[in-house]
């Protein structure tokens, strides 16, 4: 990679425009899961969970995109790597914590009864 | 085939002949690979946010017959919250815009909105730690209150020292003007800042809007 690419992808801050779109819609994505909660649209809380979240997955890539300048080009996509893999770990550290504790939790629980069973 | 003329000189020897092998070390300008570098190490500080947020899914729900996010968070002063990060983003993005255009005076002003904003965020965080504190919701009450304190408290130590970089920051440019250095440094701060407040989407979402779901 020649020095001019370093620093076009160095230069790469964005325009006036693509911060206002950015704002515009992370202020949108924003509201939108507060105002959900607070009026409680939806009777079935889960329903509310699933949409919030996503919701804020969506605002998490607007903000990659237009306020953290993310793309497949920058650092010939060593950035783009390096976000994926983290993803990848994120994934599991989150998911994989979760699942084994609710199984330990699942299945301790008996055992946990019975000895607060025993207690006087 | 390439003529000779087209050959990169440093792929040649003094004589002219092609080299098979490099003569020196490609040369990269100073600081080229800092923004690289910078990520890598918001890609880890990602993880440490991943743990903490994986203690908070794992021991959110243990109130040790305390407490519970219900009784606990006031979404108005979270949505104030999230609202003062959000503006401090754009005002940041506001400053490196300025930067371009090598406005030292606007970038310098923007830089001290985004402080202000950072710290009203940190303000509201505050009073809502020492509220939560009055009522005795402390970090040792329970499962859930540890790991609460813990994530949202790991985050405003992010933006502490976001605010003393910004701080800084202003001063260096003060001093020496839009250097290439400096808006290479203001370019890492940029990523830190938004990086941050990327992290409290997860919050607000994960913690504050889905507590009161429970």
């Amino acid at each position: 990679m020649s020095a001019h690419d370093h620093e076009h992808s160095q230069g790469s801050h964005g325009t006036m425009g693509s911060y206002m779109i950015g704002f515009g819609l992370s202020v949108l994505l924003t509201a939108i899961p507060f105002w959900l909660v607070m009026n409680q649209t939806f009777a079935n809380p889960q329903v509310t969970a699933f949409v919030i979240m996503g919701f804020a997955m969506v605002q998490i890539i607007v903000h990659m995109i237009y306020f953290l300048h993310m793309n497949t080009r920058s650092e010939g996509g060593w950035s783009m790597m390096a976000l994926l893999f983290t993803l990848v770990l994120v994934v599991i550290t989150l998911s994989g914590s979760m699942w084994v504790m609710y199984h330990l939790n699942n299945n301790m629980m008996p055992h946990m009864e019975h000895d607060m069973s025993q207690m006087p | 085939m390439a003529t000779r003329s087209a050959i990169d000189p440093a792929f040649l020897d003094n004589d002219g002949n092609p080299l098979f092998h490099l003569g020196e070390d490609p040369h990269h300008p100073e600081g080229s690979s800092t923004a690289l570098g910078f990520w890598i190490y918001l890609m880890s500080d990602c993880l440490i946010f991943a743990c903490l947020f994986a203690i908070y899914a794992v021991l959110g729900g243990n109130y040790a017959a305390g407490p519970g996010p219900r009784d606990l968070f006031d979404l108005n002063l979270v949505a104030l919250n999230t609202a003062m990060l959000l503006f401090s983003s754009i005002t940041y993005g506001f400053a490196m815009l300025a930067m371009e255009k090598d406005k030292v005076g606007a970038t310098q002003a923007w830089l001290a909105i985004t402080g202000l904003f950072g710290l009203a965020f940190l303000s509201i965080e505050l009073y809502e730690f020492a509220h939560l504190i009055h009522e005795g919701a402390t970090p040792q009450r329970s499962g859930f209150l540890s790991a609460f304190f813990a994530l949202v408290g790991t985050h405003g130590l992010h933006v502490t020292f976001g605010i003393i970089w910004l701080v800084t920051l202003m001063v260096q440019v003060g001093q020496k003007g839009l250097i290439a250095a400096n808006q290479r440094r203001l370019m890492c701060l940029s990523m830190f800042w938004h990086f941050l407040d990327v992290i409290w989407i997860g919050v607000f979402t994960f913690v504050y809007l889905m507590g009161m779901l429970r």
